[in-house]
């Protein structure tokens, strides 16, 4: 089922009484979502994610704009008629009923011709317990289960009734960081085993890059970015997206363009063709940095950290927006750490130009 | 185009049905207002009626268009009704005060000092919760008769000064208060009463009102034990007074008077009430919940 | 060490003497007075120790009239108060506008003197030589005849009391239930409507549950302060209820203190003590069955 979102808007009063002006939550979402995908909704908290979520859901109506589920427009259909299955940040999970119980509770439900036998309900909860594995776990109550087990409950919960979309809210947060690995490849399996169309927020864009198979990018409302992971962080729209993505993050300089060679300070790193000259943000990924004694990029020295495949080296240079840069280098580059400066050159696929006032992408060719 | 068409129905009665459903709890809740606002209207309206209209109406009238002061003036006239006010003031405000002069201290002590037998003694307080007053009222009324302690303040007061459960749920507000400021106080020198007068009682104000509040409520409102302890008019309170009215009436039965009367003992806590509605009920809520 | 023992005792004392005096000590004594038969009040003697002042309550028609006053008082107001509050409170929590009015309006009783507006439900439901009462002349509005509800009929007398104790008790019932409510995390309703749940499927399978403790609180302290129901029936027949045939087991125990038939405090203990027992087993009754019932 694709889900297509048109022009979608929601704005809430303000909850400060006094100040008149509402606060836009999302603010004219324009995306269509191919049937069968993977698709992680990426942003700071508050930037209108979960709002999104709830607007798909139907747990909240939309200002302005339409939502289609395939060809049907949904928009004003309340969310018992849309049959999606929605898995909340904190489970949900009835904690006085059984996972049997929780797992069947929305099959219960079911009115008319498609009713089901309490063996058909029984079969259809084994199938989804099966699914998410947690076949064993049926006649505990969800305080008896660990947080990785009450979430393939709430997963298994959400599938039972063969949902046209599946939604996640903030899927991974309560779990501890190893469990947090296991349970992303586990609902990418799941995803792809059942094929339904998943949308799912998250704040973590780790977690959003591994297993989506696009990712949208949002801040306070808007929409910054859509594409494929890494289609977005090799070529990120703005400052921002290219700010969010990537640990350790990217580093920025304040730059000049001047007679197609780009300047951060005195250093000139790269030629840019195709530039005009200007004042620029130059972002560059902590990967695009390499070790060379004659580089152009001439940065003091603070501390080299080597953490087995790669070395860390903390510098700062000038021109820098933060205190610190970060370059992550392999570790075969023998650097002397009582040197007081360090010179590197930049591989230009790992570096980006941002307009100075819009913070928005300035392409360039080599 | 069809499966719109189904939407759109879903749609439509989805909307009324939300529709309906509100007007019903609406007019529901409304019918339960009214239940609970009507005494109050009927007793406002008759204590401005005058007396002879009143007993004029066989099918009483929802309005009044002469109303009068009189009834107000008979009530405080006819029957002592002022002393009753001051009675019960006097009383609402010793008990309240001396009560909090017993469980601040005890509060703190449970709550903070460290001392042989703390556990045993707390426990034998909780088990004093579940006394029911009645079986305990029989003796204090022996004992205060005994002591020759009848229609006085001291005999109404006294047996009411002390509640485990109000030192309970201070003691409880005061271990919330984090231990290191107790003992940053201690090395500072600060005396345990000063500690508990300058910081624990500011930080838990709140609690305090709250209680002061709700002992205020009961104590205004009480009856059976002054009742029981005072037959000289003098020393009655409110509730007893009216009791008294009602019994015995202004010499015939002046029911507009009697409004009047009913009117004025409500007034001061109503009005306690509307200012501090959100404290008191959220005290009441959480004593509740936790008794 | 000491010294620091001897201060907290210090801190204690006010408090440990007022309840030794107060609590403590009459708890010992209604057990005495209890067994000390045919106590005089004015001599404080008595002529004997025994089980004759329990026999003698218990063969007493008064106390055997107060008790079936009070349990038909607990058996119709403690579910009713109780079923009518979560209504009203399932209704206030759906609605956002005027709540906090209702709620206010709802509180009101709570803080109103029970003698006086007790005299204001007498004067409604009343009739007299001059008026039939506003009752009773909506019943007769409806068809119905008239009745005298506070000097009239048992049954009659018995339903202005249930009522006014409902309307007495509601206030607290309907804030506990509507921040019991409250507490219940919304999650749970959008997971249910998501799955396209019944709203009554939702309240039996999701809001009773979740809320089930709350409730059987309400209803043990509810049949506790139903069992020591008097002064409304005060506020609504006067102080002698006897008469009127509507005692309590509470009254009971005063008339026999105090007042006109008063002077007996070997009976009003015995009576007592025959309430404190009743009461502590339904509580234990209820205590079971809440243990057995409540889910969490």
């Amino acid at each position: 089922m694709k889900v297509v979102l048109q022009h979608l808007t929601k704005r809430f009063p303000n909850r400060n009484k006094k100040i008149k002006e509402e606060v836009v939550a999302v603010d004219d979402f324009d995306f269509e979502i191919p049937d069968g995908k993977l698709i992680g909704l990426l942003g700071p908290s508050g930037c209108g994610k979960s709002t999104t979520l709830n607007l798909i859901s139907g747990l909240e109506t939309p200002t302005s704009g339409r939502i289609f589920f395939g060809d049907d427009d949904v928009t004003d259909l309340p969310p018992e008629n849309r049959g999606v299955g929605l898995v909340f940040q904190n489970y949900a999970l009835y904690p006085h009923l059984t996972v049997r119980k929780n797992i069947t509770f929305p099959l219960e439900n079911l009115k008319g011709a498609e009713k089901l036998s309490k063996e058909a309900m029984s079969a259809k909860a084994e199938e989804a317990a099966k699914l998410v594995q947690i076949d064993q776990l049926m006649d505990r109550k969800p305080s008896e289960l660990s947080g990785g087990q009450q979430q393939r409950v709430a997963i298994a919960r959400a599938l039972v009734k063969r949902p046209r979309v599946l939604l996640l809210d903030e899927p991974l947060s309560n779990l501890d960081a190893r469990l947090r690995l296991q349970t992303r490849e586990e609902i990418r399996r799941i995803q792809r085993e059942t094929g339904i169309t998943t949308i799912f927020v998250t704040h973590d864009q780790e977690e959003a890059m591994s297993i989506s198979d696009m990712i949208v990018v949002m801040k306070a409302g808007a929409v910054h970015q859509i594409g494929k992971p890494q289609e977005v962080y090799d070529r990120p729209a703005n400052l921002f997206v290219a700010k969010f993505l990537g640990t350790p993050a990217i580093n920025v300089f304040s730059g000049r363009v001047s007679g197609g060679k780009l300047y951060i300070g005195e250093d000139e790193v790269l030629s840019v063709n195709g530039v005009e000259d200007r004042v620029v943000w130059v972002g560059i990924r902590p990967e695009g940095f390499v070790l060379s004694k004659d580089g152009a990029l001439r940065c003091g020295l603070e501390a080299v950290e080597v953490m087995g495949r790669d070395t860390s080296v903390v510098a700062t240079h000038p021109s820098a927006a933060s205190e610190n840069i970060r370059a992550i280098i392999s570790t075969e580059n023998e650097i002397d750490a009582g040197s007081e400066t360090v010179c590197f050159s930049v591989k230009p696929k790992k570096l980006f130009l941002f307009d100075v006032e819009t913070e928005e992408n300035i392409p360039f060719s080599c | 185009m069809e499966d719109r068409l189904d939407y759109e129905i879903i749609e439509k009665k989805a909307r009324t049905r939300r529709i309906v459903k509100k007007t019903l709890i609406y007019f529901f809740l409304a019918v339960w207002a009214l239940t609970v606002l009507f005494p109050f209207y009927w007793m406002i309206l008759t204590s401005f009626k005058t007396y002879s209209a009143y007993n004029a109406e066989y099918v009483p009238k929802f309005f009044t268009l002469s109303p009068t002061l009189k009834n107000y003036a008979d009530a405080f006239t006819a029957v002592p009704l002022g002393k009753y006010f001051l009675n019960t003031a006097i009383f609402t405000l010793l008990t309240t005060a001396l009560m909090m002069a017993v469980i601040i201290p005890a509060a703190f002590a449970f709550s903070r000092l460290e001392f042989k037998g703390k556990d045993l003694v707390f426990t034998f307080f909780l088990a004093l919760m579940m006394i029911p007053n009645e079986l305990v009222i029989i003796t204090n009324f022996q004992t205060i008769t005994n002591l020759g302690m009848r229609n006085t303040f001291a005999g109404l007061i006294l047996p009411s000064v002390t509640s485990v459960f109000y030192i309970y749920l201070l003691k409880e507000n005061f271990e919330g208060i984090p231990e290191s400021l107790y003992k940053a106080a201690k090395v500072d020198g600060t005396s345990d009463m000063k500690y508990l007068l300058k910081v624990m009682v500011p930080i838990c104000r709140p609690t305090i009102i709250t209680i002061i509040i709700l002992k205020v409520i009961e104590c205004w409102n009480s009856y059976v034990w002054p009742r029981l302890i005072t037959d000289d008019q003098a020393y009655f309170l409110v509730s007893n007074g009216i009791q008294e009215i009602r019994e015995n009436g202004f010499g015939r039965e002046n029911i507009p008077a009697m409004m009047a009367a009913v009117v004025s003992i409500s007034v001061p806590l109503i009005v306690i009430f509307l200012i501090f509605h959100k404290k008191i009920m959220e005290g009441v809520s959480r004593g509740g919940t936790k008794g | 060490m000491k010294s620091r023992n001897l201060k907290a005792w210090l801190w204690l004392l006010p408090a440990i003497l007022f309840l030794g005096a107060f609590m403590v000590y009459p708890l010992v004594d209604v057990f005495v007075y209890s067994m000390e038969e045919g106590y005089n009040s004015a001599s404080q003697t008595f002529w004997g120790t025994g089980f004759y002042n329990f026999s003698y309550v218990l063969h007493d028609p008064y106390f055997l009239q107060a008790v079936k006053n009070t349990f038909i008082l607990v058996i119709i107001t403690v579910p009713l108060s109780t079923g009518i509050a979560l209504l009203i409170s399932l209704g206030l929590s759906s609605i956002k506008k005027v709540k906090e009015l209702f709620q206010t309006v709802y509180f009101l009783p709570y803080v109103t003197n029970t003698l006086a507006v007790g005299l204001v439900f007498m004067i409604l439901f009343k009739k007299t030589a001059y008026s039939e009462g506003l009752v009773n002349l909506l019943i007769n509005a409806f068809g119905g005849s008239s009745v005298d509800f506070i000097t009239g009929p048992y049954w009659a007398k018995m339903f202005v009391l249930c009522f006014y104790t409902v309307w007495v008790v509601m206030p607290f019932k309907i804030l506990i239930l509507t921040s019991a409510l409250a507490s219940v995390n919304q999650d749970y309703y959008n997971a249910a409507k998501i799955d396209a749940t019944p709203p009554g499927r939702i309240f039996t399978r999701i809001t009773l549950p979740m809320i089930s403790p709350m409730i059987f609180y309400l209803v043990i302290t509810g049949f506790i302060g139903a069992f020591k129901a008097y002064s409304d029936a005060v506020a609504l027949f006067g102080t002698d209820l006897n008469a009127a045939g509507m005692n309590t087991m509470v009254g009971y125990i005063y008339d026999m203190l105090y007042g006109n038939s008063g002077g007996y405090p070997s009976y009003a203990s015995a009576a007592a003590l025959i309430l404190f027992a009743v009461v502590l087993t339904i509580t234990c009754i209820n205590l079971l069955v809440s243990r057995n019932k409540v889910q969490h």
